[in-house]
């Protein structure tokens, strides 16, 4: 556990957003009007949840109806969670998401770290120009890659395919950088010593440098599958079927199905922020964390 | 094992260097192996579909199969000449600017405000920080839900206080506004984490040594907090311009680019020209205009970021 922590403790940002204890001083006039401003803060930005929440535990008739109350006024009901459970396709959506997101992140891993660990270690003919080619990939917005991309998977037959949601989203050269970074910094000595006895790249690669990467690796993980999870512009223009379409894009076709059912919609919406809220409560330090590492390379 | 080290030792020069010679090869082997994944995927769906773009763009290429001749320039004169693409992309711009500035001011202050050292950290870090969590559609779905004009929260409570209820989504000159508070509300909590983060690591040995020369909060976070937080600012700034250029989810979900186009969008645009039109090599060559316009703007950046480091 100690030769873990050593490598990550280099980079400053790692450790930075742990809440700073030792400067917890006692409340000042000052800090009494910080914590009010903060706290109005965090009220207004808990209130789209909080409305949600209220009208998707509404009758659809109560939530349609003015003046708006702002608690259930007929109690609290499920019908609109049933309703949208039984109807939609919400718990195929969520599943094409996960499965497609898990896939994403897992490919996503693999080769950025195979490829970090080679511009990072092995000396070869031809890396600094990759770097280059990679460093300058950077610049690509996704949005213009859609029209090619598109007519690509339509000549592969991807369309409406897990393969097609989740092939083209597995290039992430700032994730790249972002383990290459964290790479260079595990010290030569513990490959050095292993090469010395033998082992091959592989061997090192699997048995020294990964372990030693793990928060890292885990950072970019989290990165990687929220990106996915969210990612709404290019499931749009792979998948058609219904059957197919992960949660953002189908949450998209139940707005303009529903219409004007308001209870309804707020209720899709919370399940399909559900999953990632859950993830969140329980890896919060990671999740913030490993924003904090990733984040200024990313997107 | 004695003897290994011995031979080794006793090895002359040739030898040695046709090691040097195989340990070379052998990292070329090991080098290109460990990229080749990434470089299949990477030349795949990024560098093919990059060059088949520039490709689709001088031709006539659509949805329905028909006339995929070559038009030469002929897309993008159209282009420039498309009053559309320019409201769209003077739409792109103004988002870009009026979201910016919200976006990175806000974020400075909660996470100054945050870094005083108060009580409960972990909850405001939630409360700001969990919207980002969201895709875009729910996002959408609470704020065309919060902006409804009879039904809405906001035009209830400043019914309340006397003010009159403002149509948000279906006002042109509101409607790109709205677009702007849904935006601040969700991806704020994202930049609000990485000045936190470069706050949080400014050593404190600063802090103390400003209050041993009698500086107050203000002057410290003036003359210490805010230099110190330059290259950070920087980086936060040319990443959100970029991610702003790049807007299409949530207005294309909140107003669909409406009222009039008021809100579209350039890569709403590219979207529709090629989607909605079936036009592929139109709404290719909009595709490299736009790319071009980012990388105008990252030149831009980069140069500005030089300049101020050197």
């Amino acid at each position: 556990m100690a030769t873990t922590l050593t490598a990550p403790a280099r980079t400053s940002r790692r450790t930075a957003v742990e809440p700073s204890r030792k400067r917890r001083k006692p409340l000042s006039p000052a800090r009494i009007i910080a914590t009010v401003i903060v706290a109005v803060l965090a009220v207004t930005w808990l209130v789209p949840f909080a409305w949600a929440t209220v009208t998707a535990f509404k009758s659809e008739t109560e939530a349609a109806a003015a003046p708006i109350t702002l608690v259930p006024k007929s109690g609290f009901t499920f019908d609109a969670f049933a309703k949208v459970l039984q109807q939609g396709n919400i718990p195929q959506w969520t599943w094409n998401s996960l499965f497609t997101s898990a896939a994403v992140t897992a490919v996503t891993l693999v080769i950025s770290a195979l490829a970090a660990y080679a511009l990072s270690r092995i000396d070869f003919k031809g890396r600094k120009v990759l770097m280059t080619v990679i460093v300058a990939s950077l610049i690509v917005p996704p949005p213009v890659l859609i029209i090619p991309l598109f007519y690509q998977m339509v000549s592969f037959h991807m369309i409406d395919t897990y393969w097609g949601i989740i092939l083209p989203q597995v290039i992430a050269p700032a994730m790249v950088f972002v383990l290459k970074k964290f790479f260079d910094q595990i010290p030569r000595e513990l490959e050095d010593a292993a090469l010395v006895d033998g082992a091959g790249r592989i061997r090192i690669f699997l048995q020294v440098v990964l372990p030693l990467s793990r928060p890292i690796l885990a950072a970019v993980a989290i990165f990687v599958f929220i990106g996915a999870w969210n990612n709404f512009l290019w499931p749009f223009i792979v998948t058609n079927d219904s059957a197919m379409l992960t949660l953002p894009v189908g949450l998209q076709t139940i707005k303009s199905a529903y219409g004007i059912q308001y209870a309804q919609n707020m209720a899709s919406a919370l399940l399909a922020a559900l999953p990632l809220i859950l993830v969140f409560l329980f890896f919060q330090r990671q999740i913030i964390k490993g924003i904090s590492t990733t984040g200024l390379a990313g997107t | 094992m004695s003897t290994t080290i011995d031979k080794r030792q006793a090895a002359p020069a040739a030898p040695a260097e046709n090691r040097h010679e195989a340990r070379k090869r052998r990292d070329r082997i090991h080098g290109w192996s460990f990229m080749a994944p990434f470089l299949a995927f990477f030349g795949l769906f990024l560098i093919w579909p990059l060059i088949y773009g520039v490709v689709m763009s001088f031709t006539g290429k659509s949805l329905t199969g028909a006339n995929s001749s070559f038009l030469g320039l002929a897309n993008y004169a159209e282009a420039l000449g498309d009053a559309d693409m320019w409201h769209s992309l003077g739409n792109t711009l103004y988002f870009t600017v009026i979201s910016t500035v919200p976006l990175v001011l806000v974020a400075l202050l909660m996470a100054a405000l945050v870094n005083m050292g108060l009580p409960a950290q972990w909850l405001w870090r939630l409360s700001f920080f969990a919207p980002f969590l969201l895709a875009s559609t729910v996002v959408s779905l609470f704020f065309v839900w919060m902006f409804n004009p009879q039904l809405g929260l906001i035009n209830d409570v400043l019914g309340k206080v006397g003010l009159a209820p403002v149509d948000w989504l279906n006002n042109p000159d509101v409607a790109m506004w709205s677009i702007v508070i849904a935006t601040l509300w969700w991806t704020v909590g994202f930049n609000f984490l990485l000045y936190l983060a470069a706050m949080q690591n400014i050593p404190t040995a600063h802090y103390e040594a400003a209050q041993l020369d009698g500086a107050g909060g203000w002057r410290q976070f003036f003359s210490i907090t805010l230099p110190q937080l330059n290259q950070t600012t920087i980086m936060i700034v040319i990443l959100q311009v970029l991610a702003s250029l790049k807007i299409f989810d949530q207005v294309y979900q909140m107003t669909g680019g409406g009222p009039g186009g008021a809100t579209r969008t350039i890569v709403q645009y590219i979207f529709e020209a090629g989607f909605t039109g079936y036009r592929l090599g139109y709404s290719a060559a909009i595709s490299y205009i736009f790319f071009g316009l980012i990388v105008v703007v990252s030149i831009a950046q980069f140069a500005v970021t030089r300049k101020r480091s050197a």
